[in-house]
């Protein structure tokens, strides 16, 4: 078994600069994801759940270097919504930068710290989540991840949350290599809103475990970084109980590489899972989306929305899938990518899939690429939309249906004005 | 009515630049600034290539001939800068863009109008209250004006945008093609109410269509048949009569 010792050998060379910390429920659940890591090495170029995208450099020693952002003038993501602010800076949490975490409705802790106390809610969800979807589809990044995370934070809503928490990633070294992990909890009802902005690292590996109970409303929204040469690889994996809501956005501009999965168990009955993304990208980028939806209950309704803007050689890639068990009946299914491309060296590889074993469901999916709509170009410009003004608003109305997936207007305006912010910087 | 020349096209000559076929073989035209010209003709004379020509398409290529709007050479432009110098085609067949809204698409469109000539932006405040009072003449509910451009109108409220567009931006030359294709009466009456509406000393209308009907509403100083890329026929509105009677056999044989 030449590649699995291969796997080995690598793993080895990875987190032999990584320090463990053991001790506690925290050290307990680490040990078990250690384990479990041992067990599977890293994922390679010849596993097929790697097949459009190249981890070697997700899984290497040592991050590749990434040269910082001068953001000049350009606002930081959300900076016109009022939030409760968690600093990051290269992984390691900055209290000074940071708000008072308290705030009604939720509570917040630093990982590090939940971590040496005897109980704690998060112990029944710390790599639970992350090693329930390791079936069918193996995710070692995810697994070294909750062995190594240096930091994180755990939030749980017990109520209707005052404000957005607001996790803040600022990239301060070149060649920082940070592992996060969070969890939230959304408890029976509750509701909570999670931001994430900011490019984190050199190399970021993120997993964050999302768990709704009864009737509990999850919203998400994220910007992943403006570093052109960043990477990061980030991993949600999300379970739902009857009647919870779960909504995710990401806007992904710049980059050299990104694997953005999402793993989500549609657990309860009526429950709803909704996971979007816009991605642009100019030069050498690489933007993957790896979705896996399981419908385990009734009347459950799942949307994926992928749309990916690609010119200069980018590359797009998306890979979702719908499992519908059995008894899942009911079962409202959609999932669509669509990528624009801007010219012809970029490139968008997609695999989506359905699995279902119920027999009364309703699940649809479609993939296309295509280029800009001339006739389309043509009109606007015919009413005196220079036309570069016009391309932007025909890429804006490409990703619209993705953005559409926010439910807060003024999120969905600061995402848009993003959009229009990185459109500028690179035009056509 | 002879006011100062408008729109002026002379010896136009336009091929397609995909393949070798020639569509237009020098038109000549003259439209005076107030005057409403019609042009009529069969299927496959040229009138729509005319009017793509006339708004800078892609797929043409003028091989000989002008075309200049109050002296300035309209060839030469892009089609955004055609539209700022005041040019406005109402197309036939009207494009749905989805994901941009009518009001977004509107209000973008008069402000780089107004912008590349110059001209101070129009406020959100001021920009509502005129779109909603000419939205009222032309029977377009809100709905419309909130839904994507032209996705899910019919026919005719496609045809009524198009009308919207030109009072929003108050061009001074407006072609419109064929604008009373897939109208029922009462909407061709709307239609042209709303053309009519526009008419003024300072704003020409080039009107292509097939038939004399929408000429009963819209009433032309002018009309000319086009054939086979030329216009072989220029006369008052008699003659749109003539040809609703009679056909183009009898105008085509004279040429011949």
């Amino acid at each position: 078994m030449a590649v699995a010792a291969a796997k080995q050998d690598a793993l080895a060379a990875r987190i032999a600069g990584l320090s463990f910390a053991p001790g506690g429920w925290l050290g307990a659940a680490r040990a078990g994801a250690l384990a479990r890591l041992s067990a599977m090495g890293l994922p390679g170029k010849r596993d097929e759940y790697w097949r459009y995208t190249d981890p070697s450099t997700l899984t290497v020693a040592a991050a590749p270097k990434a040269a910082l952002f001068k953001a000049d003038d350009e606002p930081m993501t959300f900076h016109g919504i009022d939030r409760l602010k968690l600093v990051f800076v290269d992984g390691v949490f900055d209290p000074a930068q940071s708000d008072d975490p308290a705030m009604a409705g939720v509570e917040i802790e630093r990982l590090g710290d939940a971590g040496a106390r005897d109980i704690h809610w998060a112990q029944g969800l710390y790599g639970v989540l992350e090693a329930r979807g390791q079936q069918p589809v193996e995710r070692p990044l995810a697994t070294l991840n909750s062995a190594f995370a240096s930091d994180g934070v755990l939030i749980r809503a017990t109520g209707k949350a005052a404000r957005p928490v607001s996790l803040i990633y600022h990239h301060a070294s070149e060649v920082s290599d940070a592992i996060l992990h969070h969890c939230v909890k959304v408890e029976d009802g509750a509701e909570i809103t999670i931001l994430e902005n900011g490019p984190a690292a050199a190399r970021f590996n993120k997993v964050m475990e999302v768990e709704v109970a009864k009737g509990g409303r999850f919203h998400h929204i994220r910007s992943q970084g403006r570093d052109h040469e960043r990477r990061a690889v980030t991993h949600i994996f999300a379970r739902l109980a009857e009647g919870a809501l779960f909504k995710s956005f990401t806007l992904t501009a710049n980059g050299v590489l990104t694997r953005n999965e999402a793993v989500i168990e549609l657990a309860g009955d009526d429950a709803v899972a909704h996971v979007a993304g816009a991605a642009v990208g100019d030069g050498n980028f690489h933007h993957d989306d790896t979705v896996f939806v399981t419908h385990a209950g009734q009347r459950c309704e799942s949307r994926q929305v992928f749309k990916k803007v690609l010119k200069n050689g980018a590359v797009g890639v998306f890979q979702g899938k719908i499992l519908v068990k059995q008894g899942a009946q009911k079962t409202d299914g959609y999932q669509i990518s669509q990528s624009l491309l801007l010219d012809g060296d970029s490139q968008f590889l997609a695999k989506p899939e359905l699995e279902i074993y119920a027999d009364d469901v309703k699940c649809s999916h479609g993939s296309t690429s295509g280029a800009i709509d001339e006739t389309a170009l043509f009109y606007l410009r015919s009413r005196g939309v220079p036309m570069r003004q016009a391309q932007g608003l025909l890429v804006l109305a490409f990703l619209a249906e993705a953005i559409a997936e926010i439910e807060d207007e003024a999120i969905a305006e600061d995402i848009r004005a993003r959009l229009e912010g990185w459109l500028a910087r690179h035009d056509h | 009515m002879t006011g100062q020349k408008m729109l002026e096209i002379k010896n136009l000559h336009v091929k397609l630049e995909e393949e070798d076929k020639q569509i237009l073989k020098g038109v000549n035209l003259s439209i005076g600034a107030g005057e409403v010209h019609a042009i009529m003709g069969p299927n496959g004379s040229g009138k729509s290539t005319l009017s793509y020509v006339l708004s800078g398409r892609d797929g043409y290529e003028v091989t000989d001939g002008s075309a200049t709007l109050d002296g300035a050479e309209l060839l030469e432009m892009e089609p955004e800068e055609r539209a700022a110098a005041g040019l406005f085609l109402a197309f036939q067949y009207p494009v749905e863009i989805p994901g941009v809204g009518n009001m977004t698409f509107l209000r973008t469109a008069l402000n780089a109008q107004r912008k590349a000539r110059g001209e101070a932006e129009v406020s959100a405040g001021d920009f509502l209250k005129l779109v909603r009072e000419k939205a009222k003449t032309l029977k377009i509910d809100a709905d419309m004006l909130k839904r994507p451009v032209n996705v899910g109108f019919s026919g005719g409220e496609k045809k009524r945008n198009e009308i919207l567009q030109m009072a929003m931006l108050e061009p001074r030359m407006c072609i419109l093609d064929e604008t009373d294709s897939g109208l029922d009466v009462d909407a061709m009456k709307l239609v042209s109410e709303g053309v009519n509406a526009l008419r003024s000393a300072g704003r020409s209308f080039l009107v292509i269509t097939h038939y004399q009907r929408l000429l009963d509403h819209i009433k032309p100083d002018v009309v000319h048949i086009m054939a086979a890329g030329r216009i072989i026929k220029t006369g008052g509105p008699e003659l749109a009569l003539e040809v609703e009677n009679n056909g183009y056999a009898d105008l085509l044989a004279e040429v011949v």
